[in-house]
């Protein structure tokens, strides 16, 4: 508190007048500090028998916005519902000001300001969660269930829209796929080269390259590109719809939005996945024969033939299945997401960002469910 | 509320029925006791102050929202039975346009018909252009909504709320953001539409000239009671209403301008 503030406390600025309480504004106003201070500190005690107030300016007074905060405060403590207390002394326009500070608030259910206790909170939380999690396995039911109508022709798609999604998830993100898996094949042959010259057995850097790119690392790469890359777009898209009304305009005209906006996604994905996987693979090989070549002195022919033979069936076809998994997983989470955005530019932000963490982890879970079926199968 | 509901059993079957409709969000209640009836070719209008719950009635009426409890009938029929023949009965005006951005305009009022079914595919183009030419942007079918100002992006979306030939049209202040100009454009094209097309209105507004103007009843839903507390022709609810705050509220208009 300033000195200014604590020479005031000394000076009660309240006193009471039969049923008439008086306030004396010092010299110089009452500065910020009082209004932090409880009203009792100057003096202030209500008796519930006050009808009027009179304010006491000094002569040379010009009021401020925090003499009338500071008023507004008694007033506050000093009105009782439905009636109010006569104010005089005061100039024209700041009681004027002070009327519309005191109008009737609106009648609405307090807010409790305790906070919860932990366990409330870990509760409430949790409770958000399963909710959040009910309604992903709603939006997955509604899914399958439009996927026959779909190959039917009764769902109601518009086949503009399926083939924007189809380019959009295609074609455009066939570079950087190539860029990353390219990068991913060369790092995985970088680290089997040292490792296995070491033991004399530097073509089996074919081998490591092949399973881990096709079996494993492919289908998560690219399944976290396309997360980052696409998924981030229908999120932000679904979202910015969501924001716009547009998704209501669909439902008001009886179109589902799952139907009209999350089923070309999902199939979109699920079908373009296991294609880019194809192409990933390619280009992962690629990356570790560039340099495998080089750095172990292997040809291109020794080093394809290693790598034909080392790669079987069941490998590929498991990295089909994953990137297909994977695909509809990417789009599913980041159409979810999408969809319950709140309606404002923040929530396009923060169904964005959900949308990708939480694809990328559904990715690597689901993953892992994959290693432990594979292993469990034998396969 | 006997004040401002309607004797429901005296009169023939409204094109729109609101029940003892309430509204709220979680547990904090915005309006209750809402009924009203609305026949076949008449402007509704729904009014009150900000946060009254203007908006929220309008989309618990078209189902957007769920009310905490009553019901909406249209023609005698809850919307969930109409809609399960497939079409809505209504076409609505959002507050802001809602015009579907990836598409140009032509293509925002076709692709409900074509979800729908609406119209054979070679007449589509046709009366989406008719549609248009209505709102008068017979021109720019091949614009994008982005490429539009509010005005043109507002009867755009009144156009592609036509798209299916409903009878019942529901506007969410189509008057916010216009110029005063462009604003009683739009109000003459809602008499137009009623007057030619015989369809029903319904929409939420703040603009007293639009009320005057164009709505033939109005309802006014007080915030700060939680309930409406008027319904009526706004020019006489303007001197009768019993409510101080609907007379107040009717009361705002232009000052008169009085020679020097």
């Amino acid at each position: 508190m300033s000195g200014n503030a604590l020479a005031l406390t000394a000076v009660p600025l309240f006193r009471s007048e039969a049923e008439e309480l008086v306030v004396a504004i010092p010299e110089q106003g009452m500065g910020f500090p009082l209004l932090s201070q409880p009203l009792e500190r100057f003096g202030f005690e209500d008796h519930g028998s006050y009808t009027s107030i009179r304010v006491e300016t000094p002569g040379t007074w010009r009021w401020s916005t925090v003499d009338a905060a500071f008023l507004s405060n008694i007033l506050q403590r000093l009105d009782r519902p439905g009636e109010k207390l006569t104010l005089s002394g005061l100039p024209a326009e700041l009681a004027s000001l002070l009327e519309l500070a005191r109008a009737t608030p609106r009648a609405t259910v307090p807010e409790s300001g305790a906070r919860p206790c932990i366990t409330a909170r870990i509760g409430v939380r949790t409770l958000a969660r399963v909710a959040e999690a009910k309604a992903f396995v709603n939006l997955v039911g509604e899914v399958v269930l439009c996927i026959p109508r779909f190959f039917l022709g009764a769902a109601k798609v518009r086949r503009a829209e399926l083939i924007e999604v189809l380019a959009d998830s295609s074609s455009r993100a066939l570079l950087i796929v190539a860029i990353v898996n390219v990068l991913m094949g060369a790092i995985l042959a970088f680290v089997g080269a040292v490792q296995l010259k070491a033991f004399g057995a530097g073509i089996y850097v074919a081998n490591l390259v092949g399973i881990a790119s096709v079996r494993e690392l492919t289908p998560i790469v690219t399944a976290i590109v396309l997360a980052g890359r696409t998924g981030a777009s229908f999120a932000a898209r679904i979202a910015t719809m969501q924001g716009n009304e547009e998704i209501d305009a669909l439902t008001t005209l009886g179109i589902s939005p799952v139907e009209f906006l999350v089923l070309p996604r999902v199939l979109a994905l699920s079908l373009l996945m296991p294609l880019l996987y194809v192409y990933a693979c390619a280009f992962a090989l690629l990356g570790g024969l560039v340099v495998a070549m080089p750095t172990l002195d292997i040809s291109t022919t020794a080093y394809m033939a290693q790598t034909q033979q080392a790669i079987a069936a069941a490998n590929f076809a498991i990295g089909v299945l994953k990137a297909l998994v994977f695909g509809a997983l990417v789009a599913l989470v980041s159409c979810h997401y999408g969809l319950r955005a709140p309606r404002s530019a923040a929530g396009v932000g923060s169904a964005t960002t959900s949308a990708v963490v939480a694809s990328i982890i559904g990715v690597i879970a689901l993953d892992a469910g994959f290693a432990v079926c594979a292993n469990a199968l034998g396969v | 509320m006997r004040s401002v509901c309607e004797d429901m059993n005296t009169t023939p079957l409204p094109r729109i029925r609101v029940e003892d409709v309430s509204l709220g969000y979680g547990s904090s209640l915005v309006q209750q006791g809402v009924s009203f009836d609305i026949p076949s070719g008449e402007i509704f209008a729904i009014v009150g102050d900000s946060g009254a719950g203007k908006s929220t009635l309008l989309k618990a009426m078209v189902g957007l929202i769920p009310a905490a409890s009553g019901r909406v009938l249209f023609d005698g029929v809850s919307l969930d039975e109409r809609m399960r023949d497939g079409a809505p009965p209504f076409g609505i005006l959002f507050q802001n346009g809602a015009l579907w951005s990836s598409m140009t305009l032509l293509e925002n009022i076709m692709a409900p018909m074509e979800l729908q079914d609406h119209a054979t595919p070679a007449a589509r183009p046709a009366l989406a252009r008719f549609k248009l030419a209505l709102v008068g942007l017979a021109d720019d079918g091949h614009r994008y909504p982005a490429s539009l100002s509010g005005g043109m992006r507002k009867r755009a979306a009144l156009a592609r709320a036509l798209a299916l030939d409903q009878s019942v049209l529901f506007l969410d202040e189509p008057s916010a953001g216009l110029d005063p100009l462009t604003s009683r454009r739009l109000d003459a094209l809602v008499l137009s539409l009623r007057d030619g097309l015989g369809i029903t209105v319904v929409l939420v507004t703040h603009e007293l000239a639009s009320l005057y103007s164009i709505a033939d009843r109005m309802i006014f839903l007080d915030g700060d009671a939680h309930r409406p507390v008027a319904l009526g022709r706004p020019a006489e609810l303007a001197h009768s209403a019993t409510s101080e705050k609907v007379r107040e509220f009717l009361a705002v208009r232009a000052p008169q301008v009085t020679a020097a």
